[in-house]
């Protein structure tokens, strides 16, 4: 029989390395060592991880090949290694949210969706950095330091969840899980060249994801193909009684609608308010060569209006502070985490805050002081109300458009990766990243961030996203990896590939 | 703080001058097995923190899950309260930071309360006899209960002053309702029996629906006074806040010293401050906690963990079929059961001896008989040990059997009265008292009959006034038996005997 795999062992996607792993080809041992060796040897440059399990790792790498050589039936992720953002919970390892006022907590329990990765077999090396409790779009904003871009260790890997899609674009591991409050797989998948997922609301339990913003927060799968993302998303998805927003139906069958990877048909609609002015030259370029294919393909490609897009961003910076500071207000110093000013004389109060005053990053200060002041009495309804009946305009622009197409697309990103520190101190600009993003979140359908080129400008990739409405995940899949497959070939290999060596 | 240094005037003169309005807050702890957003136990007692998990400790990460019991008994107490049900309505956070709560906020509901507008009728004994009110209920809304602190150093047992507190999260969590009534207007002097009828009722209200235990001692019924005094006919006036009042006399008195209090604070030219206040047992003072005259901003929000709470219109009248007769139906039943007064009534609901009567007399007990027990005997004795009358441990079963042993002639009234003395000092079951005690009436016509004798012959003078037909002379003869029988005979017996064994007709 033909090897299923050629090349190194990092740099196989996780569909690749399911099928070498049923033919006996390769362990799980020797997939998880590799990436091992992966992560001891560049990431003191990237910084994707704040935490890598190593024996943990190795264990259970070992039990999967055991169990597997005894013949036990796994499956098809059984024995690939992920890398998980430092926000799900997972017992007895530590889990920062990128934040130092959760230094050295390690919680008693599993986020349901580590059960779910325990329950398919996958092997998590270990937790990645990302911007503290989520909020940012660089990774600068991690309390223990930025990661930096596999493309470029000069430029941001995108945020909240940089780390994330920096393991996958460095090769350190196959699969990853970030989540997505307003941008947060999507737009780091966007400036690494990485394929990120945004589920529809509800689809996947956020039991164990400390949340940012409940009502927005959503974790979906990160990989290097349309495919492994898949792969990985019906790992994951699924109702949970433990969470009373989870969605109580079957999960569409995205792996299907990955193989199909068929657009013939279908009505695709460019988001007119998502695109032209402010967006950079070299994505517009990539983003309207993606267009061609996919009118190439057989699709059939309109332009469509969501008027309402353009106050997404100013709802979203209310709703989020918001829930943001009620989320964030339990990190107070007195049950777990920093508790500093303790010194016997300070009360209770004076605790807290310099708890709070110590722990908590700029950014973070930043968003609660927002959230604060919009739930205040007196500017409730300006605020936060008037936030919510823009949210409830973007779902009906959605809908509407929905009647229309099949599917949404637009840029990921309205630009490509920008330089450490270039946005850091205009928290405007940085905001202005997820202008594409936000308002699939603030209606709770789902996205899909695909790499589609380079830019021309400036050689970093580009990211296309496709929408969906809510509990139609499959066909983000099936054209996304319609798209894939045809850049693939157009190009002769996957973009990926061009990374630079580290 | 000298309590005395607080300004009183005359109760009938704060009256004479103000019109009282209440309003009363209570909060009561739903009996389910489980918290109100977790599987915990909400079991009274346990250890500190061993009813815990993620959820109600709010560990980073965890969500709650709404107890499908606890709506329904929110429903429940709804609909018995008269109230109409929403048929959406959401939770709300309340964001304050205080560390019995682990989330630094509580799950509550602020402007979508499940249950709206009711209203619950109270008697109160006036001087022309027992009067009908109407309380008016604003909402029923459900939360969550916080967890418990402990001060320890200081000496208020509060937490300023404290040298360190200690956080119990079992309580964390438990499934409470606050019941909310609109401004009670109109008792004037009334006010403060008013407020104690509408707990007293609340309370017997939820224990038929039994949707909780309401043990005000453990803390599951709560209640917070609010006392404000109009000038007679103007708008009402400032109110203070009286929080955890937690026995029913206790909300009786504090309304009435808040009258007191806020009528000299006005007459006295001074203006009464918006504030919450303690209530004291030992004094049954209020003194000032903290003022609310900056009220603090709890940033309500809709609670984005969880889904709107939306009983349809069949459940509700499903559960509307569940409810059992509510206490004022069932006290007029039984008045009219029993045949009494509208005072027997009330002497029995004072007593709180209701159910208990009515258990006993399922016990075989007459109903004059299980009245007296009750309300005569038992709670002089229980108000001498301060314990509540079910708690004397008597039971409705022991009256049962003392009657029982009166009807066929082995105890006496007086013998009874021993026995019962003999339960409740914990010496067993009535068998036992009796056997232990040797309780028994002595009956034995001989044995009667030497006593007689011998007490004829210490008091001749006595026995001669009986023979020369001075028959009322007979009670010192009857009085020296039933002395040498320690009480154990039959004192009609004993004097019939006696007139016998004289040859004198009775």
């Amino acid at each position: 029989m033909a090897p299923v795999m050629d090349g190194d062992l990092i740099r196989q996607d996780a569909a690749t390395l399911s099928a070498a792993l049923a033919s006996g080809e390769v362990t799980s041992q020797e997939i998880t060592q590799a990436c091992l060796d992966r992560i001891s040897q560049v990431d003191d440059e990237v910084h994707a991880f704040l935490y890598v399990d190593t024996d943990a790792a190795m264990a259970t790498a070992r039990d999967i090949d055991s169990r597997r050589a005894a013949g036990q039936e796994l499956g098809p992720l059984a024995g690939i290694p992920l890398a998980l953002k430092d926000v799900l919970t997972m017992r007895g390892v530590p889990t920062t949210c990128g934040s130092r006022i959760l230094e050295g907590w390690r919680p008693p329990y599993d986020s349901t969706i580590v059960e779910k990765l325990r329950a398919a077999d996958v092997v998590v090396l270990g937790k990645t950095n990302m911007d503290e409790f989520a909020m940012g779009s660089s990774t600068e904003h991690s309390g223990y330091g930025p990661t930096r871009n596999p493309w470029d260790l000069e430029r941001i890997p995108g945020g909240s969840g940089g780390g994330s899609a920096a393991a996958l674009a460095a090769f350190e591991a196959p699969l990853a899980i970030g989540t997505d409050t307003g941008g947060s797989i999507r737009q780091p998948a966007s400036v690494t060249g990485t394929v990120g997922v945004k589920p529809t609301y509800g689809a996947v339990s956020r039991y164990g994801l400390v949340a940012l913003a409940s009502s927005l927060d959503q974790a979906g799968p990160c990989a290097r193909t349309v495919m492994d993302a898949a792969m990985l998303h019906e790992v994951m998805a699924g109702y949970d009684p433990r969470d009373s927003t989870s969605i109580n139906a079957p999960v569409p069958d995205v792996v299907a609608a990955a193989r199909n990877a068929d657009v013939r048909g279908m009505r695709i609609g460019l988001v007119r308010e998502l695109g032209g002015e402010g967006y950079q030259a070299g994505v517009r370029e990539q983003f309207d060569n993606a267009v061609r294919v996919l009118t190439d393909l057989g699709a059939e490609v309109v332009e469509v209006s969501c008027p309402h897009f353009d106050y997404a961003l100013g709802a979203y910076y209310l709703i989020l502070p918001s829930e943001a500071s009620s989320n964030l207000a339990r990190f107070d110093g007195m049950r777990y985490g920093l508790r500093a000013g303790d010194d016997g004389s300070a009360s209770v109060e004076e605790v807290m805050a310099r708890t709070r005053e110590e722990g908590f990053g700029a950014e973070v200060k930043r968003r609660i002081m927002l959230g604060t002041y919009a739930l205040s009495s007196g500017y409730y309804d300006a605020y936060y109300g008037q936030a919510q009946k823009v949210r409830t305009l973007i779902s009906r622009d959605f809908a509407e458009a929905f009647d229309q197409v099949d599917v949404l697309i637009s840029p990921t990103t309205p630009t490509t990766a920008f330089k450490i520190g270039e946005k850091v101190d205009d928290p405007l600009a940085m905001y202005l990243n997820d202008i594409a993003t936000i308002p699939v979140n603030l209606a709770g359908n789902c996205a899909m961030s695909v790499p589609i080129g380079l830019a021309s400008e400036d050689g970093l990739p580009v990211g296309l996203q496709i929408m969906a409405p809510a509990q139609g995940d499959d066909r983000l899949y099936r054209v996304g990896a319609a798209l894939e497959q045809a850049l693939l070939d157009k190009r002769g290999h996957a973009l990926i590939e061009e990374v630079p060596s580290l | 703080m000298s309590a005395s240094a607080i300004q009183r005037m005359n109760y009938d003169d704060a009256l004479a001058a103000f019109d009282p309005v209440l309003g009363l807050e209570t909060h009561v702890e739903l009996g389910t097995a489980s918290k109100m957003f977790c599987g915990c136990a909400t079991e009274f007692g346990g250890d500190p923190n061993t009813q815990v998990c993620p959820v109600c400790l709010g560990l980073p990460g965890s969500m709650p899950v709404v107890n499908g019991a606890a709506v329904e008994s929110t429903i429940r107490m709804g609909l018995a309260l008269n109230c109409s049900i929403a048929s959406w309505c959401r939770f709300a956070r309340k964001n304050y930071f205080y560390p019995d709560m682990p989330k630094d906020y509580q799950v509550s509901q602020y402007d979508e309360p499940l249950c709206t507008d009711g209203f619950l009728d109270v008697v109160v004994d006036t001087e022309d006899g027992p009067r009908e009110f109407r309380v008016e209920i604003e909402r029923v809304h459900m939360e969550e209960d916080t967890g418990k602190l402990t001060h320890a150093g200081g000496d208020t047992g509060r937490i300023h002053g404290a040298d360190y507190s200690l956080v119990d999260y079992n309580r964390a969590g438990i499934p409470l309702i606050e019941i909310v009534t609109k401004p009670i207007v109109g008792a004037g002097a009334l006010a403060p029996i008013v407020a104690r009828a509408y707990v007293t009722e609340l309370r017997d209200l939820m224990r038929a629906l039994g949707v909780s235990d309401v043990r005000m001692d453990q803390g599951s019924l709560r209640c917070d006074v609010n006392v404000s005094l109009a000038p007679a006919g103007e708008p009402w006036g400032t109110r203070s806040e009286t929080k955890n009042v937690n026995s029913l006399r206790s909300v009786e008195r504090a309304v009435r010293f808040e009258i007191e209090r806020q009528a000299a604070v006005l007459t006295g030219g001074g203006r009464v401050i918006q504030e919450t206040r303690h209530f004291h047992e030992d004094t049954g003072e209020t003194t000032p906690g903290r003022s609310k005259e900056h009220a603090e901003d709890y940033r309500y929000f809709p609670e984005p963990d969880l889904v709107p709470v939306a009983p349809s219109a069949e459940w509700i009248e499903e559960l509307r079929g569940t409810l059992p007769e509510v206490p004022s139906a069932r006290r007029a039943r039984l008045q009219a059961e029993w045949g009494i007064s509208d005072l027997e009534m009330q002497t029995l609901v004072n007593a709180e001896a209701l159910e208990l009567v009515e258990q006993t007399i399922a016990h075989g007990v007459d109903q004059a008989a299980a009245r007296k027990w009750w309300t005569g005997e038992f709670t002089r004795i229980a108000n001498e040990q301060g314990v509540a009358l079910a708690d004397l441990g008597v039971t409705p079963a022991h009256i049962g059997r003392v009657e029982a042993l009166i009807a066929d002639g082995s105890l006496t009234d007086k013998l009874a009265r021993q026995v019962f003395e003999g339960v409740i000092a914990g010496e067993g079951d009535v068998d036992d008292v009796v056997a232990a005690r040797g309780l028994v009436v002595v009956g034995d016509d001989s044995t009667l009959l030497a006593a007689i004798e011998t007490a004829l012959a210490e008091q001749p003078d006595v026995a001669e006034k009986i023979r020369g037909g001075k028959v009322q002379a007979a009670g010192a003869i009857v009085g020296a038996v039933m002395k040498a029988t320690k009480g154990q005979a039959d004192a009609a017996k004993v004097r019939s005997l006696l007139l016998e064994h004289l040859g004198v007709d009775g």
